[in-house]
């Protein structure tokens, strides 16, 4: 059992020989993890896991471990072993930027593939959406919300913003209840994913130990690295028909490391942001050359140019009022 | 006298997975799920009183459930019935409507006879439940 576990992570799986019991047409008794694992679908996902998210080697390790307790508890219930039904709710904690919405999503394909979530669709709200604003206005509000996740994923983003201590006639607490009596009762029904940053989120569940202790999986995102940063805007950039040439790639690995160091600055948002102001700045060039009509390779393009024009390499905040941390 | 409106209610009462299958298979066409209930039983009353409103934007079908499990709660003696509405262009209208709670005792209908002008007879039909107000005739 434990050889074929190992080959559900992909740098073992060439390595690990199929285990006796594993063998494809094995005897009635007998489970093929392997195969249940190529027949969830889940080898799709997590291969577009890995060439979609850069890095986050962690997370995805986390990922690959819950797939495979799923599958093995699915195994077990076929030989009438017990059975505890899996508590899949989750907590992503990070700073913003790191992939936590990305992941949610991903989240959902890989329960709903794996038969514990019935339609695997995700929800995505924020404490407007489950808190109303009068007496009476809230527990409708979050059922209605609840209602809609049913089957799928709900994500909460912001979490903590549900409970604000300092204001005691604050609805939120309602909403909190009536989420945690959904956690405990329907956990067949939904699966609930809170995201938020890490400090903020930490005093969130020690107000409501509840929460701690429904949620099963605490997941922290950790900052992007420089060069991983350089390849996700890369990523952003192929994926819109841009690219760098080779000065301009030099200069915004340059911006990165400059722009790391600055205040409100958002990872894999900030670099999205600094490429759609790179763009913009693309096109007025173009636009104000006039020694004939533009390529192909003139509209794809982005110069050094381009991005050195950005206020970071000036010393100041490249954007002060469009990045605060959200 | 058991009523026959609807799909399904020449069936057995549905049971509450058969209700689940139906209102998936509804959700899964695109059509909104909307639970009504009455206390009335005459058939040209169409218009049932809504639980709620229409629900949209659901894509399983444990969440009408819900909406049903707290609609029987408070009218669980009445009649409560669940259709799917397509709004989709050319047909924009009820595609599925079927029986999904019943009183435990349905008195049926008396057929009444109006003596009119010459030997002219009326006929109409009206529900024994109806002779007491609304919100006493099934408790």
């Amino acid at each position: 059992m434990a050889a074929t576990l190992m080959a559900i992570s992909p740098d073992a799986a060439d390595v690990a020989p199929a285990a006796p019991g594993a063998a494809p047409g094995a005897a009635p008794g007998a489970v093929d993890l392997r195969a249940d694992f190529e027949a969830s679908g889940l080898p799709e996902i997590f291969d577009q896991l890995d060439q979609e998210m850069v890095g986050l080697a962690p997370i995805k390790r986390r990922l690959r471990e819950i797939a495979a307790l799923l599958l093995v508890d699915r195994a077990r219930q076929r030989f009438g072993l017990a059975v505890g039904a899996p508590t899949l709710h989750m907590s992503f904690t990070g700073n913003p930027g790191t992939g936590k919405t990305t992941l949610a999503l991903k989240m959902a394909a890989i329960l709903h593939r794996l038969g514990y979530v019935r339609r695997g669709h995700l929800v995505t709200v924020t404490r407007d959406d489950l808190v109303g604003q009068y007496i009476g206005h809230t527990a409708p509000k979050t059922k209605e919300v609840l209602k809609r996740a049913a089957g799928g994923v709900l994500f909460i983003d912001e979490a903590y913003y549900l409970y604000r201590p300092e204001n005691e006639r604050d609805y939120g607490q309602e909403s909190i209840e009536i989420l945690l009596q959904v956690m405990e009762n329907q956990r067949d029904d939904l699966v609930v994913i809170l995201a938020g940053y890490a400090d903020r989120m930490d005093r969130f569940f020690q107000a409501n130990p509840g929460f701690r202790s429904r949620v099963a999986h605490h997941i922290d995102f950790p900052d992007y690295g420089e060069e991983e940063l350089l390849e996700i805007g890369e990523r952003q950039l192929e994926a819109m028909n841009y690219r760098l040439s080779p000065q301009a790639k030099a200069v915004f690995a340059q911006y990165i490391a400059l722009r790391r160091g600055q205040p409100h600055f958002a990872n894999g948002r900030s670099i999205r942001n600094a490429l759609d102001r790179a763009r913009l700045r693309q096109a007025s060039r173009l636009f104000q050359r006039d020694d004939g009509p533009l390529s192909v390779d003139d509209l794809t393009v982005i110069e050094a140019e381009d991005i050195l024009a950005s206020r970071v390499f000036a010393g100041t905040p490249d954007s002060q009022v469009g990045e605060a941390p959200s | 006298m058991r009523l026959t409106q609807g799909t399904f209610s020449f069936l057995p009462d549905l049971t509450d997975e058969q209700i689940t299958a139906q209102v998936q298979y509804c959700i899964d066409q695109g059509w909104a799920v909307n639970i009504e209930f009455t206390d009335d039983p005459h058939p040209r009353n169409t218009y049932w009183d809504m639980w709620g409103l229409p629900m949209f934007d659901i894509r399983d079908a444990a969440g009408v459930m819900g909406e049903l499990a707290s609609c029987r709660k408070v009218y669980g003696d009445r009649y409560i019935r669940i259709s799917g509405f397509d709004a989709s262009h050319g047909w924009e209208s009820v595609r599925l409507s079927f029986i999904v709670n019943r009183p435990a005792n349905e008195p049926g209908f008396a057929l009444e006879r109006q003596e009119s002008d010459g030997r002219r007879v009326r006929y109409t039909t009206r529900s024994y439940a109806t002779q007491l107000p609304e919100g006493e005739r099934y408790s």
